[in-house]
């Protein structure tokens, strides 16, 4: 896959790293007891700690940094038994301490590896460059007010992971895939829930461009808080233009954060809050360096679920699945949960696998809801596929029947019931629709015997049609040919 | 080192510390004083000594994840300065309110 | 029984008290309403920022209801004491000394003065100190400068050294029976020392820093000040313990620091480090310095002369450190959620106007030095040779603890000075904590006790270091010297 901008001074490639933050999944913040659940009113999951009052004191959630410690091993990643929180010191409206206690000369997970799975089903792999912990800062609201920010400390001090990719990605294409994969592995590890909306997860994208062949990286911009897939991907394009179009005028790029505007499908320089930025990060006095032991990571280990690419792997060994269809299954991990009790019920795991890819996700959209709140089971869904593998219904009456369990109720036996969807598969019944149409359409016979063996799609269709699309169609076709061969 | 009147308006604003004009030549003499005092620690031999970073002699405590705090939205507005409160009632939340950000 | 005078109230011991109230002989209403009254004569001194009479009364009565039905806590119920303005006091007004606080009622009780009231002592209000506990004569104060109530020979009125000097002033003065104060580089020992009484510094981590207004937080430690060595360690043991909420709170439990206090020195070995001596130390100190081994080893220990190599780099190196961490402990004071709050057209012009406006001279000085030491750049030159050297300086004391169960030095260089004085050379105001600053850089126990009287009539203190958290040692071994030293003097007293 390669993206290549031809400029007016030859081709270009672009270079890309990703740092996600993703919110881990905890009770109370990382250093206070305050709840971190979304949507409560203003101030009101607020401890004095978060809002920094004199005297308050950080103390650390062990569950953040075990759920940190799993991310890390689901990333493949090396495990700092030693890591320290340091402060990172800045003044702004929602900062609170006038710092962010965060992770800087020593994180707590290191470089490790996530495996791409491209379009073209090969697979690529992206270096992490570390994880670490640090503290969310408040939200600041600019549009209350004429003359006034207002500012909510709600998120101040929730835990989030800082995810660094090494600038590997080389499209706006991979920089997505890789966001969904990352997001997906920290779904299955239950440490983010992945929620952009609600901002559980954004992404600040690195970008710089180079000419095809140069080996050293050029200046990188960074464009900060991108909370889609899509504007992640929206954002890179028009950066790497902008970048390009630069240095083919013979302007230069300079080192900065900038934004991006959706409405307007550009980036902008944030030139106001770039403005002589000095971080002075040192060692936070009032935590001690976060110790743990190689037993603890052990057990850690030890608890991890299966991930995404050990799931596809089974799938492919296991049910003998395309690489492209276990990666489509895997990619969410609610999915390739209801497949696995598709299949449990039905038995086929290439007919389960084809329908729980193709009529779901269609049902689910037509139907409005989504897979965590599925209005049909798994092991309803499994039965009706029973039925296409027994007969008991075509497939075409199946596709009518998955449509009415989405909207209707998800009992496909009392569905194909109602709607008299039962194949017809007495020879009989079945013989007598056949010599009737044969009778009726000499001149199609003819043709058919005169050598036009395609003609016998159209006599099954008249007979599907006048047995209501309920007959067997195999059986229709084999006594179609025993009988119009004569 | 000596720290000149552009030193300490550099890192006057860093601290976000207003000085005024008059009063930044005074201090750069006073803060390269003290400056130049310390850089006394340049005649220790300190290779290979690890920086400190706590003289508390224990292993880091561990708090469990569990809601203990927070719900206190009247405490955390009770001294703002010019706090917002929709429902006159901060015990159901309000904001902290600073001079309009342009971003 | 007849009732004591006030006046008598007042000269009581911590220790003298609990058991005069244990016996009926007054009630700590009465005791309280003495102190109050002291406090109002001696107002001048300016050793209160925020008197809290109304609430001291409130738990006297409380304190002698709990006696009354035989619930009384210990020894330091019914206590008057004051407390150092830079812990936070439910609904009382907290300024650390500073503009930048105006107003602030904290919604929450530090964990030691909670652990005091729950403990029955009764506030009798909030001390000065310098601005954020940053300085060594009280007179960086917002709330003006405290007076000592001492006074030397030649009238002039004198610092009673800080930053916990309205702490030491009011117990000086008997204005309180005991003070809780913090010592970041020296500021219990130093003003213990300036103002004639006993002042003792924990081992980092005995007490929690939660609810303290943070100067440097790893060194800040609170700590009592006391007219007796027993009094400091009824008073630790109330403030002393593990806290959850603070992360460097040691998770050890509290022994009974007054247990052992008579158990003698016999046989234990005090170290004498060499690199103690300064050149142009006033020779009253050398000679108390003397005394002191003199009076230890008539109590049957050993002094022998030790060596910490890096004592000459402890104030320097603490002049990179504490200003580090201060520049960000005070980042947090911006206007917005407490405290002064000045306009601006824009957040960055709030910010600097605020601050611009509430810090004082010497916390702005530290605060951009801090700022300085920790810029790009200047880090590893600065803050993180200090804390190599800050790593030497605790190794040192390892190795010498290893030999000895004590070190004795003089807690300050010199006795109280003028108001006014050292005021145009903060150096000369930093080298206050030379000999103070070592331990607190290791995190190490340690207390000044008074031991004498320069030529101008004012107090000197004797100040012993100990091994991390035996403070029972340290407080065995002050005792002796408080025993030998008999020191009597007091302010207003002399000649
Ligand atoms: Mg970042
Ligand atoms: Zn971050």
């Amino acid at each position: 896959m390669s993206y290549i901008i031809e400029g007016k001074t030859g081709d270009w490639e672009v270079v890309i790293g990703l740092e996600i933050h993703a919110q881990i999944i905890s009770q109370s913040k990382l250093f206070s007891g305050a709840a971190t659940a979304f949507g409560a009113g203003p101030n009101t999951q607020v401890s004095l700690v978060d809002a920094a009052m004199p005297g308050m004191l950080p103390v650390i959630n062990e569950e953040c940094v075990r759920q940190a410690v799993k991310t890390g091993l689901g990333l493949k990643a090396k495990i700092n038994l030693h890591s320290v929180f340091e402060r990172k010191n800045y003044f702004y409206a929602d900062l609170p301490q006038g710092y962010q206690i965060s992770q800087y000369a020593e994180p707590v997970v290191g470089e490790g590896t996530v495996v791409l799975d491209m379009p073209d089903g090969g697979s690529r792999e992206i270096g992490i460059e570390r994880l670490h912990m640090e503290q969310d800062a408040g939200k600041s609201m600019h549009d209350q007010d004429p003359k006034r920010t207002f500012v909510d400390l709600n998120r101040s001090g929730v835990a989030l992971m800082e995810i660094v990719s090494k600038p590997d990605l080389r499209t706006p294409e991979e920089a997505g895939i890789y966001l969904r994969k990352v997001r997906s592995i920290v779904r299955y590890l239950g440490t983010c829930d992945g929620n952009m909306e609600e901002g559980s997860m954004r992404a600040d994208v690195n970008v710089s461009v180079r000419k095809t062949g140069e080996t050293e990286l050029r200046t990188r911009t960074e464009i900060k808080n991108l909370n889609s897939v899509r504007f992640v991907m929206k954002a890179i394009e028009h950066e790497a233009q902008r970048q390009v179009q630069a240095y083919d005028n013979g302007e230069e790029v300079v080192q900065e954060t900038r934004l991006y505007d959706s409405q307007k499908g550009e980036t902008r320089s944030m030139r106001s809050k770039e403005f002589a930025h000095d971080y002075r990060y040192f060692p936070d006095p009032d935590l001690l360096p976060v110790e743990l032991t190689e037993d603890e990571v052990e057990a850690i280990r030890a608890s991890l679920p299966e991930l995404p690419d050990e799931t596809k792997q089974r799938l492919m060994d296991d049910f003998g699945l395309t690489p492209y269809d276990a990666g489509v299954l895997v990619a969410e991990k609610e999915t390739v949960a209801f497949f696995e009790a598709v299949v449990e019920e039905c038995g086929d795991p290439k007919l389960a696998a084809n329908w729980v890819i193709n009529q779901m996700p269609r049902e689910l959209k037509r139907s409005g809801k989504s897979i965590e709140n599925s209005p049909v089971s798994p092991q309803n869904f499994g039965k009706l596929l029973n039925f296409v593998l027994n007969d008991t219904v075509s497939t075409s009456a199946a596709n009518t029947v998955i449509g009415i369990m989405y909207v209707d109720g998800d009992d496909p036996v009392a569905i194909i019931k109602d709607k008299g969807l039962e194949q017809i598969t007495d020879s009989g019944e079945i013989e007598a629709a056949v010599d009737q149409v044969i009778a009726g359409n000499p001149d199609q016979v003819a043709d058919f015997q005169g050598g036009n063996e395609k003609a016998i799609g159209w006599f099954v269709g008249q007979v599907m049609k006048s047995t209501g699309g309920k007959a067997n169609p195999k059986m229709v076709n084999e006594l179609l040919r025993t009988k119009l061969k004569g | 080192m000596s720290l000149d009147k552009n030193d300490v308006k550099k890192i006057a604003f860093l601290a976000r510390i207003r000085v005024p004009e008059e009063a930044l030549e005074p201090l750069a003499g006073e803060l390269s004083n003290i400056i130049g005092w310390v850089e006394q620690l340049s005649e220790v031999e300190t290779e290979g000594v690890a920086p400190m970073t706590s003289v508390a002699d224990m292993t880091w405590p561990r708090r469990a994840d569990t809601v203990s705090d927070g719900d206190c939205a009247a405490d955390v507005l009770a001294n703002a300065t010019d706090p917002e409160i929709p429902s006159g009632d901060a015990n159901v939340g309000g904001f902290y309110t600073v001079p309009k950000v342009v971003e | 029984m007849s009732t004591p005078a006030p006046t008598e109230l007042t000269d009581l011991t911590i220790t003298a008290a609990a058991d005069g109230m244990a016996k009926g002989d007054f009630s700590s209403e009465e005791l309280t309403q003495a102190h109050l009254g002291a406090m109002e004569i001696a107002a001048g001194l300016n050793a209160f920022i925020t008197p809290t009479p109304d609430l001291a009364l409130e738990r006297a009565k409380e304190s002698d209801a709990r006696r009354a039905t035989g619930d009384a806590q210990g020894p330091m119920d019914g206590i008057p004491i004051a407390v150092k303005d830079l812990f936070c006091t439910d609904g009382v007004l907290t300024t650390a000394g500073s503009h930048i606080l105006d107003g602030f009622k904290p919604p929450y009780e530090s964990t030691v003065t909670t652990n005091l009231r729950d403990a029955g002592a009764v506030m009798l209000g909030k001390t000065n100190l310098d601005e954020f506990a940053m300085g060594s004569a009280n007179v960086t104060s917002y709330y003006g400068p405290v007076k000592n109530p001492w006074k030397g020979n030649d009238g002039k009125d004198l610092v009673p050294g800080g930053s916990s000097g309205g702490s030491a002033a009011a117990v000086a003065a008997r204005i309180a029976l005991g003070a809780t104060g913090t010592d970041t580089g020296g500021s219990i020992r130093q003003p213990a020392s300036f103002s004639g009484i006993v002042g003792l510094k924990p081992t980092y981590g005995r007490c929690s820093r939660w609810g303290i207004v943070a100067f440097a937080s790893s060194l800040d430690q609170a700590g009592p000040l006391t007219r007796s060595v027993a009094d400091a360690a009824h008073m630790l043991g109330a403030m002393a313990g593990h806290d959850p909420k603070d992360s460097t709170s040691a998770p050890i439990p509290v022994p009974d620091f007054a247990a052992g206090l008579d158990a003698g020195v016999k046989g234990l070995k005090v170290g004498i480090p060499k690199e103690y001596t300064l050149d142009g130390m006033p020779p009253e100190i050398e000679a108390l310095w003397t005394q002191g081994m003199d009076w230890l080893k008539d109590q049957g220990c050993e002094c022998v002369e030790v060596s910490l190599p890096h004592t000459k780099y402890a104030l320097p190196a603490y002049y990179i450190v504490a200003p580090a961490e201060a520049s960000s402990n005070l980042a947090r004071y911006d206007g917005v959620r407490y405290g002064l709050s000045l306009d601006g057209d824009s957040l960055d012009e709030m910010y600097e106007a605020t601050r611009g406006e509430g810090f004082g001279d010497e916390v702005r000085r530290r605060v951009l030095i801090g700022t300085y030491v920790l810029s790009a750049g200047y880090y590893d030159a600065y803050y993180i040779k200090a804390q190599r050297v800050r790593t030497l300086i605790a190794d040192d004391f390892r190795k010498v603890f290893e030999d000895v169960d004590v070190l004795l030095t003089p807690t300050a260089p010199s006795a109280a000075f003028a108001i006014g004085e050292k005021m145009d050379d903060p150096v000369a105001m930093y080298l206050n904590d030379v000999f103070t600053v070592p331990a607190s850089m290791a995190g190490l126990p340690a207390i000044s006790v008074p031991a004498g009287l320069d030529a101008n009539g004012l107090p000197l203190g004797l100040h012993l270091i100990a091994k991390p958290f035996d403070e029972e040692t340290l407080l065995r071994v002050a005792q002796s010297l408080e025993d030998a030293a008999g020191f009597t003097a007091r302010p207003g007293a002399t000649p």
